[in-house]
């Protein structure tokens, strides 16, 4: 496969196109009912963009980092207090620099990957999680000492226009989402992605070809925070639309880790198939719940199924399939093909026959 | 051997001096000097436990000696690291293959190519054009390098389904994809059958000749080290006990005992 245009292949081109042409014209036009905006769409796409972050340190680098609630936490924070003090940013450019100071915590949070690795890094890594929560709570100029608890978001206005409606917001989720996991993939791909990967597969061998073990980490610690930053940043303004630290704790950092395990480690689209999972599994169940047993099962039933089954899910494609759902979709569709063609070559030779 | 030689052996580039390494209290490696001289194909042998692999890694500055110097291309090298070491222009395999696993061939040995991209993650991430030229150019050059050693076949599966023999193939394609002007290799040929060594000779044989690059091995198959080697030095126990062509070595009393155990 040769890149035709950029490094994309033909192939990347159709699914990118087939993925706009489905969250642009088609979900818009069909799907009507605000629920699936507010409660699925948008918190879908803003965890999945938190999930390329995870991916990043932790598919890619394959430095284990437990804190990616505590960057999103930076992120939004961060998003509230330019709004209301530096207005003249607009929201764009709000989005950038949160990101930017969610990397910063990133970079510092990052520095204990180059003497700790494996499981103790990701105690470390904790840390960042619970600081931050800290450092906002502690602080009222983080929150405009507002003594409430719970702030409200400001409005989303970009250029004048205010992004108010559920399928507004969630067109401004979708532009942010897109932009941001293309570069990803582009970074994913390139040299960047091969020293990642480099350090992840054998970091000794990677020191010997002069890839820097302290800077591949520290950067690929950063990018992670940078876009757990903005995907908090979207969270609180999209999802939420309120600001409260508790909103951020470490309950949502291993939502992130899990949708980052069972979408399959070190692959982008991995990210938006483990968080649709997770963000849908529930729903699902509910539904179950309500449609086949007619609520018969109590609620907190139904919620601790759900935790027994992500557990055992957990534990399954850990032994079966490390590389998560997105390669089981590979499977499935390399399956699907060799089907597809065996049938071919058979109508073929069967065609032969009779002539 | 090639009666002409394309590039012909120089003055020192590598030389260490008196290196002294230990572990706790078991010496490794005992106050050992030797030098490799430009564009020569040198051999480090030695029985088990000699300290080669060592001596490479206190080279290469994975070990740190105690005592003693490493001067590469006429400049002492002080806190020497694998990194630095690879951007003066020294690159190595390693004896337990330690490739990048879960990546392609192509991949692994673009990862060699390291040293030779300069653009940052923000021009990667927006794919400058320069971007493009930069990568073009190193994939060009990692295809020649598949070519030469004749793996084309198999430049996109990843790295860690393939057998053994083929796999120090590619770690040798990735220590020629850095255009370092000394290679080390360690034991490029431990547990290759007869026709993989050859193949294996013929394609050092061709680098040294063919790029000049010096090549300093460490191998356990004597025919093969007296075959292919300019100058062979001999550890025993840590310590030098012989240095000198292939031809001194091998008529050497000492290394002679060493080797059948006296």
């Amino acid at each position: 496969m040769k890149p035709i245009f950029m490094t994309y292949t033909k192939k990347d081109l159709i699914n990118l196109g087939v993925c706009m042409i489905l969250s642009v014209i088609i979900i818009p036009t069909f799907i009507k009912t605000e629920y699936w905006y507010t409660s699925i769409l948008i918190p879908w796409l803003c965890l999945a963009l938190a999930t390329i972050g995870q991916q990043i340190v932790m598919g890619y680098t394959g430095q284990l980092a437990l804190g990616a609630a505590g960057f999103m936490a930076a992120g939004a924070f961060a998003m509230f207090n330019l709004i209301l003090r530096v207005p003249d940013l607009g929201f764009v450019g709000s989005l950038i620099v949160s990101g930017l100071i969610a990397a910063a915590f990133g970079i510092l949070f990052g520095l204990p990957s180059l003497k700790v690795r494996g499981i103790y890094l990701m105690v470390a890594t904790l840390a960042s999680q619970f600081f931050i929560i800290w450092m906002i709570d502690k602080f009222g100029w983080f929150k405009n000492y507002d003594s409430s608890g719970i702030i409200t978001a400001q409005d989303i206005v970009i250029l004048g226009k205010p992004f108010t409606t559920p399928l507004a917001m969630y067109f401004v989720c979708l532009a942010v989402t897109t932009v941001l996991t293309l570069l990803a993939m582009n970074m994913a791909r390139g040299s960047t992605g091969r020293n990642w990967m480099a350090v992840r597969d054998m970091d000794i061998a990677a020191e010997s070809m002069g890839v820097s073990l302290l800077r591949t980490k520290v950067q690929a610690f950063a990018i992670s925070a940078f876009y757990c930053g903005v995907a908090g940043a979207l969270f609180a303004f999209c999802y939420l639309k309120s600001l409260e630290p508790v909103a951020f704790d470490i309950k949502l950092s291993f939502k992130i880790l899990f949708m980052c395990i069972l979408g399959g480690l070190g692959t982008i689209n991995g990210a938006f198939i483990g968080a649709a999972f997770i963000l849908l599994f529930p729903v699902l169940l509910n539904a179950i719940g309500n449609n086949v047993f007619h609520g018969a099962i109590d609620a907190t039933i139904i919620s601790s199924i759900e935790q027994v089954i992500f557990g055992l899910l957990m534990i399954i494609f850990m032994i079966y399939e490390p590389l998560g759902m997105a390669k089981l979709w590979e499977n499935l569709k390399q399956k699907i093909k060799s089907k597809l063609l065996s049938s071919e070559v058979k109508s073929l030779e069967s065609s032969k026959i009779k002539n | 051997m090639a009666l002409e030689r394309k590039f012909k052996i120089g003055e020192p580039i590598l030389e260490v001096k008196n290196i002294s390494l230990s572990f706790g209290g078991v010496k490794a490696i005992t106050d050992t000097s030797f030098d490799v001289l430009e564009h020569e194909v040198r051999a480090i042998i030695g029985p088990n436990g000699a300290g080669k692999s060592s001596m490479l890694n206190c080279i290469n500055g994975i070990y740190k000696p105690q005592k003693g110097t490493v001067s590469f291309k006429g400049k002492q090298i002080h806190n020497i690291t694998p990194n630095i070491m690879a951007q003066m222009g020294l690159s190595r395999t390693f004896q337990n293959l330690a490739l990048f696993k879960r990546m392609s061939v192509l991949d692994n040995i673009l990862v060699g190519r390291k040293l030779h991209t300069k653009t940052n993650f923000l021009e990667v991430a927006f794919q400058l054009p320069k971007v493009k030229k930069e990568e073009k150019i190193n994939r060009e050059r990692s295809e020649e390098i598949i070519s030469f050693l004749e793996i084309e076949d198999i430049k996109d599966t990843p790295v860690g389904k393939l057998p053994y023999g083929l796999q120090k193939k590619v770690e040798l394609g990735r220590a020629l994809a850095t255009d370092s002007s000394v290679i080390l290799l360690d034991e490029p040929m431990a547990g290759m059958n007869v026709e993989e060594k050859r193949d294996m000779c013929r394609f050092i044989l061709k680098v040294n000749d063919e790029l000049g690059t010096t090549m300093v091995l460490i191998e356990h198959d004597m025919g093969v080290v007296m075959d292919i080697s300019d100058r062979v030095v001999v550890l025993d126990y840590g310590k030098v006990i012989g240095d000198g062509t292939p031809d001194e070595v091998r008529s050497n009393q000492k290394v002679i005992d060493a080797y059948l155990g006296v």
